[in-house]
């Protein structure tokens, strides 16, 4: 017989670990699910629009009562759990409804918190908590017209923006001189108080509720100061809190709310909890994307799985109120060894306020133009060391070199819903909108696995995320801090570079049993990674795996739509000859070559091979004494250079030569991702050295170093690191320029994002400050390229890996 | 297991293609075909799999992905496919011909009637 499984809380943190649970595993559990409510699971983060009239209580529908009865779930729908008695492993419901468990799941959320003044239970004074709230609140919206909200919270605010809409007259009453005092600061709540009152809210502030006057209904609200104000609707919205009544009465142990361990247990080891209901060292949570990040941990342990571990979320908050933006996340009022870094623009509304400490985010207030709220609140998880953003910061993400999309970042809201917002995939705004109300989608990477947008270049996953958060009303689940290499592990990618050291594992198998991946082998994301950062710590030592490489490594060319391959010779510093050239020419006739192409990498692209002809045509290309250009790998691909002093006659330096020496050290070198450099003869920069991963600009005085540009997806002008005097030094910097960022960046992080991750000062402490460190760097380069300079197509051309291009057999 | 056990019977072309050994575990090979191209598959544990050499997405040559798992990523746009049955991953949609292989003694045997999942096998 299958355990049963009970989940007490038909609501968004339950259901989410009910469908995770059954996203692994579908059939360990018979699973009972009640709820107070006579309805199937909706989202509750909705009830603001459903409130104002831009949705129907049909359209925040996410698990109807037909899908319960799909999924072999049991549902008690409006059945409140009145008991657990533990001893028997079972939980009753006030109709006297019950089920046994051997496990148990406990969401009951939270209840608003009425404050204790006389007339609190007279008719006409509702709480915001539930759609049966807001069908009060609507109907009171049709007969009455006077309605008075208690609490200038974000609930509050909600509610009132809501009534107003619906016509009628409302006033805003708060204890506090300052409305969201745990989201806003004073300058913050001052535009969004403004902004209300231009809507036609009233506010008093700073006044505390006595009383609540009426017999038969509300007829008006009384104040400590003895002043009146009439109403026809009171609505409480001072706070909420965790609902712990049930588990309590079972002797669960609760403080604010359930305590539960970091696997969402309670002390009862077989009574889980999450969501609003609970306490996690010392936290409780009411917004969704904790609660969401609580139902993987949860789902994972109920699916015994046991490794998951939740630690706890960084939140953020936004306003759901049409045509107000507002955002709010970490520490924002300055303490003690805080700066704050502020733009305030009153004519437009805007208004932005990043909180730093040691020079990382802390805290961000925004109102008016909130589109770089997910962006800071990124940094700020990640602890991202912003003194180099500093300057830009409050200007936003689009103010970093972001060329390539630095215009349509606009306001998402506003775009036509034929906007294309995915370039790669061709997935345009009203693609993306529709998926996430119709299939229900909370989080990035669900966006990604049902429309692809932002699933190949990555570009435009800022974009995404705001239309997530303006579809969702801004409460949507952000992407974790702690973001694990794949799904096929809980590890970080700096986690398992580490313990790859640390612990001397030196082959994938002996990572994915140590480390206990999830999956039996991996997965294309997984195992690449770990070939690179095994073969980035074992130089010499490990035996590259082909099978954990993508195609065009494993057969050294790159693959094209038709499944044919292209060939791109190394053609030094782009600098070639005649005969060169001839022998090219005559390979690509020899071969029947269809396309081709000069690159942007001063190089020749030869398209359309056949996979079996590559190695003979390798052979050929070797014999005229060509090597590998590496156009296809995750490695140096081109230095590319202008003709310098030689000929320029601005030519400051031999910049070709310095070129050539420079690709001579690097090539062969396997990196976390494609890696470009360039030398240009003087500072006019022919060679566009300053958007390379690492590029040098000849001066009369020497030469000058910059690292991180890209030309790619997102334009990014290079950071200067330093000058130089001689070509020597020149080597000698990139060699550790090249080492520390194959040794530390992520797999598939560029230069450009890891130089913004790791910060610039980093990078010059490492390759410049630190003589020793430089060289030392510089010599595991060296040493490393012992090996990689092996040119693979000469191998192959002579019989290495023949399987590879060949077919198995031939049938008919 | 029913559907594959009737396969076996009902297929009766079966043509040996090879030693196991020579499929790279976790890879592929490609055994040209007059109707196309089969990519027959190898994983970690031997299990062997035959599909048509044709992405259901972007027809991309499934033989050049990366096998892991009871899968295979798409060279061309990572599409994963069930080696199994042929068919997407969800949520894509989409599903590449079967064609039944077998092992036995070290060698490979494939039967070049393709199935498409969802299909009854019964006559």
């Amino acid at each position: 017989m299958k355990e049963r499984l009970v989940l007490v809380g038909n609501g968004m943190a339950g259901m989410r670990a009910i469908e995770e649970l059954l996203k692994i595993s579908s059939d360990i559990y018979d699973i009972a699910v009640f709820g107070a409510e006579p309805h199937g699971n909706y989202n509750r983060i909705m009830l603001s629009p459903v409130l104002t009239g831009e949705k129907k209580f049909p359209d925040i529908m996410l698990n109807d009562i037909a899908w319960y009865a799909e999924n072999g779930i049991t549902l008690h729908a409006g059945k409140e759990v009145e008991r657990i008695e533990r001893g028997s492993r079972k939980v009753v419901a006030r109709d006297g409804t019950s089920a046994n468990y051997d496990r148990l799941l406990l969401a009951t959320g939270s209840v608003p918190f009425i404050i204790p003044v006389p007339g609190k239970d007279l008719p006409g004074v509702v709480t915001f908590r539930d759609i049966n709230d807001v069908e009060a609140m609507l109907g009171a919206a049709h007969h009455h017209k006077r309605a008075v909200v208690i609490g200038g919270g974000l609930l509050g605010l909600e509610a009132a923006n809501g009534l107003l809409r619906q016509g009628m007259d409302v006033t805003v009453v708060h204890l506090l001189d300052t409305l969201m005092e745990r989201q806003l600061d004073r300058a913050a709540a001052d535009l969004l108080k403004a902004a209300l009152e231009e809507r036609g809210l009233r506010f008093l502030m700073q006044v505390q509720t006595e009383a609540i006057l009426g017999d038969a209904r509300v007829r008006a609200v009384r104040f400590r100061d003895g002043t009146e104000i009439a109403a026809d609707l009171v609505v409480m919205a001072v706070g909420i809190r965790p609902n712990i009544a049930l588990a309590k009465s079972a002797g669960l142990y609760c403080e604010r709310g359930v305590v539960v361990s970091d696997t969402m247990q309670t002390y009862d080891p077989r009574i889980y909890a999450l969501g609003e209901c609970v306490q996690h060292r010392g936290q409780t949570y009411g917004l969704v994307a904790p609660l969401f990040e609580q139902a993987k941990v949860c789902a994972n342990h109920l699916a015994e799985l046991g490794f998951a571990r939740y630690t706890g979320s960084m939140s953020s908050t936004k306003l759901k109120v049409t045509g107000i933006d507002l955002f709010s996340a970490g520490d924002f009022q300055s303490a003690e060894g805080c700066e704050e870094i502020v733009l305030k623009d009153a004519g437009r509304g805007v208004y932005k306020k990043v909180v730093l400490k040691n020079n990382r985010i802390c805290g961000a207030v925004m109102y008016g133009d909130t589109l770089d709220g997910s962006w800071y609140f990124q940094l700020m998880r990640d602890s991202t060391d912003v003194a180099n953003l500093r300057e830009k910061l409050l200007f936003g993400q689009a103010h970093l070199g972001d060329a390539g999309h630095g215009n349509i970042r606009s306001r998402v809201a506003s775009m036509l819903d034929s906007t294309e917002i995915c370039g790669c995939n061709g997935v345009c705004k009203g693609a993306i909108v529709k998926a996430i109300g119709d299939k229900k989608l909370f989080t990035l990477d669900e966006v990604r696995a049902h429309t692809k947008a932002s699933s190949s270049c990555g570009s435009c996953t800022g974009l995404v995320e705001a239309l997530l958060a303006s579809t969702l009303g801004g409460d949507y689940s952000m992407t974790p801090k702690k973001r694990p290499m794949c799904t096929c592990t809980d590890h970080a990618h700096d986690e398992i570079r580490s313990a790859i050291l640390d612990l001397e594992m030196k082959s994938i198998r002996a990572v994915m049993d140590r480390l206990e991946w999830k999956s039996p082998d991996g997965c294309n994301k997984c195992r690449p990674a770990l070939n690179f950062y095994l073969l980035t710590a074992w130089p010499g030592e490990y035996v590259d795996d082909n099978q954990a490489r993508f195609i065009n490594e494993r057969a050294h060319a790159n693959i094209q739509r038709d499944g044919s391959y292209s060939v791109v010779p190394r053609i030094w510093g782009g600098e070639t000859t005649p005969a060169q050239l001839k022998a090219i020419a005559e390979i690509a006739e020899k071969y029947r070559v269809p396309t081709v192409h000069i690159t942007g990498g001063q190089r020749i692209d030869l398209l359309g091979v056949v996979k079996e002809n590559l190695p003979a045509m390798w052979g050929d290309l070797s014999a005229a004494g060509f090597v590998s250009g590496h156009a296809y790998g995750k490695a140096i691909r081109t230095v590319k250079t202008c003709v310098g002093r030689n000929w320029c006659r601005f030519g400051t330096q031999d910049s070709t030569a310095v070129g050539i020496d420079l690709e001579k050290m690097a090539w062969g070198a396997w990196m976390p991702h494609k890696v470009k450099l360039a030398v240009s003869g003087c500072p006019r920069n022919c060679a566009e050295a300053t958007i390379k991963d690492f590029g040098v600009v000849c001066v009369d005085s020497g030469y000058e170093l910059h690292i991180g540009g890209n030309g790619g997806v997102k334009v990014r002008v290079t950071d200067f690191l330093c000058g130089v005097k001689t070509p020597h030094e020149v080597l000698e910097y990139c060699a550790a320029f090249l080492q520390c960022y194959r040794e530390e960046a992520h797999y598939l992080e560029r230069t450009a994002p890891w130089v913004e991750r790791v910060g610039l000062a980093y990078v010059r402490q490492r390759v410049v400050e630190d003589e020793s460190g430089r060289k030392i760097l510089a010599a595991r380069f060296r040493y490393s390229q012992q090996f990689a300079q092996v040119d693979p197509w000469a191998e192959r051309a002579k019989g290495v890996d023949r399987h590879e291009f060949i077919p198995l057999k031939r049938v008919g | 297991m029913n559907t594959i056990k009737k396969v076996m019977q009902i297929a009766d072309d079966w043509t040996e293609i090879g030693a196991l050994d020579e499929i790279p575990r976790q890879g592929a090979r490609v055994v040209k075909c007059a109707s196309g191209d089969i990519a027959v598959f190898r994983t970690l544990n031997d299990e062997v799999f035959a599909l048509r050499d044709c992405c259901p997405h972007q027809g991309g040559p499934l033989s050049q992905g990366m096998v892991h798992g009871r899968e295979v990523t798409c060279p061309l746009h990572d599409w994963k496919i069930h080696l199994d049955t042929g068919i997407a991953v969800a949520p894509d949609e989409g599903c590449a011909a079967r064609y039944p292989v077998r092992v036995k003694s070290g060698r490979v045997f494939l039967s070049l009637t393709a199935q498409v999942a969802g299909t009854s096998t019964s006559p």
